[in-house]
Order: C-alpha cells, then structure tokens, then sequence
C-alpha cells in the first residue's frame, strides 16, 4: 500500500481541502462579473478565503502522510476522480440566486463543522478550523443577508432564489452521510461527525428560509458520490481549467 | 559546544527584535510584534534561531511577504541560518493585537476590531464602530469585504468619509 493512503488521518483533511478548494476555484468565475463592485470584492474575498483554508487542509494532510507530496501536487496533479468533495461544491455558479443558495448550504455546513474541529486532538488541525470557523461565519451572514434580500426581493428574485433552493437542496444529504473514513477519523477525535452537524445546519437555514419568505425544499431524494470520486459531469470541466497551467507548464509555482 | 546560558538568552533577544523588524506589507505601520503575529523564538544549543509565526486570515498573501521579511531580518542581524516556522497553533486571533496596534490603525484611518473576538450570530446587529476620523458612532457597514481579507468596508454618515474597519477574527 502506498504511504499516502497509511493514514486516514490525512485522507480526511483533503476531502476538506478539496471541497473548499473547488468552491473557491467556482466563486472565481465571478469576478469581474458579479451585480456591484462591493459585491464583486465579497466574492473575491470568499474565494480567497476557501482557498487559503484549502492550503492548509492541503499542507497539514501532506504532512501527516510523510511529506512525500505537497498541496501543488493536490490542487494540480490529480485527476477528478481523486477529487473527494461533495457535489453541492462542484455545480456551477449559475445566476447570482444560485451562487448564493449553494454558498449558504455550503457555509451553514462548514461553520459547525470547522467549530467541532477545533478541538481535534492534532493541535494543527484545530489551530486551522478554529481560524477557518470564524471566517466562515462572515461567509454564513453574507450568504444568508443575500437569500434574504433575494427571497423577500421582487417576484422574480423570490422565483429566482425558490428555485435555487428547489435545484441544490438534492445536494444536501450527502454533507451529512458518514462513510467508513469519517467514522475513523472522529472516533479517533481527529474529525467530526458529518450526521452531528446537522442539527445546527437546519437551525441557520430554517431561519434564513423563514426570513427570505422562501419554502425548505422537500428532502425527497439525495444526489450522492463525490465523497468517492463519483462526480457530477461539471468537475472535470472546471479541473481541467483550473489545472492548465500546471498540466502545460510542469512545476510552475503558485 | 554548547553556548553558555546567558549568551545564549543574549542570541534569542537579539534574534527576537530583530524578526519584531518584520512588518505587514498591507499594514507597513504594523510590526508582527504588533499584530500578534510572532509568536515565539528559540535557539538550540548550537544557536541555531527558530522562529515562530502565526498566519492570520486563511486567504491573507501577506503570510508568505512576511516570512521572506523575517528571514531577511534575522540574516541582516546576523542568524543567517535561523529558520521561519509558520504554525497554525495557537490560532491567531485579533485578540493577539496590541494596544499600540490598535492605536496604530486608529491613526492611520483603520477602525481597530471589537475588544474580544466573538461571532455574532446570522442576522445580529452590525458592532457599533466609531468613525476613525472624526469620532462619531453614526456609521454604517457598507460591505464585510474589503480591500484586504482582514478589512470591512464602512462610512461615516457624520463626516461622509468611507473608512476601513479591521474585522473581528
């Protein structure tokens, strides 16, 4: 067996390395694109967030799995299917209504998340989650401002940001289904639970609904996969721009 | 051979003001010292220089400007040899900022961050920020994003003027 899949420690971390890496590599196809300047720097400034988070995930995990690759390898020299982010990351940004509906699921899933974290039993770890938290809830609040003034905007916003909603919210079950790895990780304290975070995921965004004037979607069925590098048609597309450089220029440093 | 004791505390001084040079290429009036931001330094028996700094916010490309200007520091103070670790514990929080720092940004037009870090909860009520030119509470938040991943973007409705307010972490 390869040293790099020895520790399931480091495994763990890059799922979240990798969810935060795509949303972030996503949120940068609004830049320059986004309603108003202030809005436009948000994004950019979300963007780097999740992908400064992504680096550390990245460069802990490597660490942990003996220092024999680092977070360029990671981000740049691995195909899709080794990529093991949720899908709700991966979709694309669509209209402003769907960006935002998919950050608020993505971020009242992360804030809990990285707050359990920061008291994994590796001081590194924690060290960066606690970090990671408090970021996320300024992500929680802009995302959750917007669907507000989204949902209880005009007719066609509220249309918008419902159907929004209606399209991603397939997308949730799958942030919160343990598999083997996360079972290993928390029960070692290292990780956390995905199935204890969603009680505090409801809470934020039944509160977001509810003042959007906007319907929870019914949870009928759930899209599922990308934890085992079954993904969506739309992460190949965004690897392979986000990897051009790499792939064209081996070895150039980010 | 190992340095005596008291030279060897003389060598973690030196070495500890100098890396307290370093400054936040965002932030030139802000030393690391300052910001919280340099945490430890230590020397092994051979006086090999370790020092120790704690990245900010996850997103912040200063953090890679600062270690290059500690290095630069400790070799012009010369520790040549001395090696910059950046390390995610403790966390770094604004909590870390001296009162001089505060003083520093307040100065230089930056509204400095809330007393303690805490997380206001989804939909509470923007802090209460005073306007670092003129004084007055009358402001408003425009965007919590701003020019640098650690700055707000605020104005002034008393004075008209826009300023940044350095967020809470």
């Amino acid at each position: 067996m390869a040293a790099h899949l020895s520790d399931p420690r480091a495994a763990w971390l890059m799922r979240l390395g990798d969810a935060t890496l795509v949303l972030g590599h996503r949120l940068t196809g609004w830049l320059s694109r986004a309603p108003t300047l202030e809005e436009d720097i948000a994004l950019a400034n979300l963007s780097l967030d999740l992908i400064g988070q992504a680096r550390a995930f990245y460069t802990r995990a490597c660490e942990l799995e003996g220092g024999t690759r680092d977070e360029t390898d990671l981000a740049c020299r691995r195909a899709e299917p080794d990529y093991r982010n949720p899908l709700l990351v991966e979709q694309p940004n669509g209209n402003f209504a769907d960006t935002m509906a998919r950050h608020l699921i993505f971020s009242a899933y992360a804030h809990p998340l990285y707050e359990k974290l920061s008291h994994s039993n590796d001081a590194e770890t924690g060290g960066i989650a606690t970090r990671s938290a408090r970021e996320m809830a300024y992500h929680l609040r802009h995302a959750g401002e917007w669907m507000v003034r989204l949902g209880d905007g005009t007719r066609l916003s509220h249309e918008k940001t419902q159907a929004a909603l209606d399209d991603l919210w397939p997308y949730v079950p799958e942030l919160f289904e343990a598999d083997e790895l996360d079972r290993e990780a928390s029960a070692s304290g290292f990780g956390v639970d995905p199935p204890t975070l969603r009680a505090e995921f409801d809470a934020a965004v039944n509160e977001v609904i509810l003042r959007a004037t906007l319907t929870r979607p019914a949870e009928s069925f759930g899209q599922r996969g990308g934890k085992s590098g079954r993904h969506s048609e739309w992460l190949g597309h965004m690897v392979a721009q986000m990897q051009f450089l790499q792939r064209a220029y081996p070895d150039a440093r980010w | 051979m190992s340095a005596p004791a008291s030279d060897l505390a003389a060598r973690i001084e030196a070495a500890r003001a100098a890396a307290a040079r370093a400054t936040d290429p965002e932030l030139p009036f802000l030393s690391i010292e300052d910001l919280g931001v340099l945490h430890d330094v230590v020397a092994d028996e051979a006086g090999r220089v370790t020092v120790t700094i704690l990245p900010t916010y996850s997103g912040c490309p200063a953090m890679g400007v600062i270690a290059l200007e500690v290095e630069t520091e400790l070799a012009k103070a010369g520790f040549p040899d001395a090696r910059v670790v950046i390390a995610n514990a403790p966390a770094w929080t604004t909590d870390r900022m001296s009162a001089a720092a505060r003083e520093k940004l307040l100065s230089n037009g930056i509204a400095p961050p809330e007393e303690r870090a805490g997380m206001r909860s989804l939909f509470a009520a923007a802090p209460k920020v005073a306007c670092p030119r003129c004084g007055a509470l009358d402001t408003e938040r425009m965007s919590e994003f701003g020019s640098t991943a650690c700055k707000a973007l605020w104005r002034c409705r008393a004075c008209r003027e826009p300023f940044d307010h350095f967020k809470c972490a």
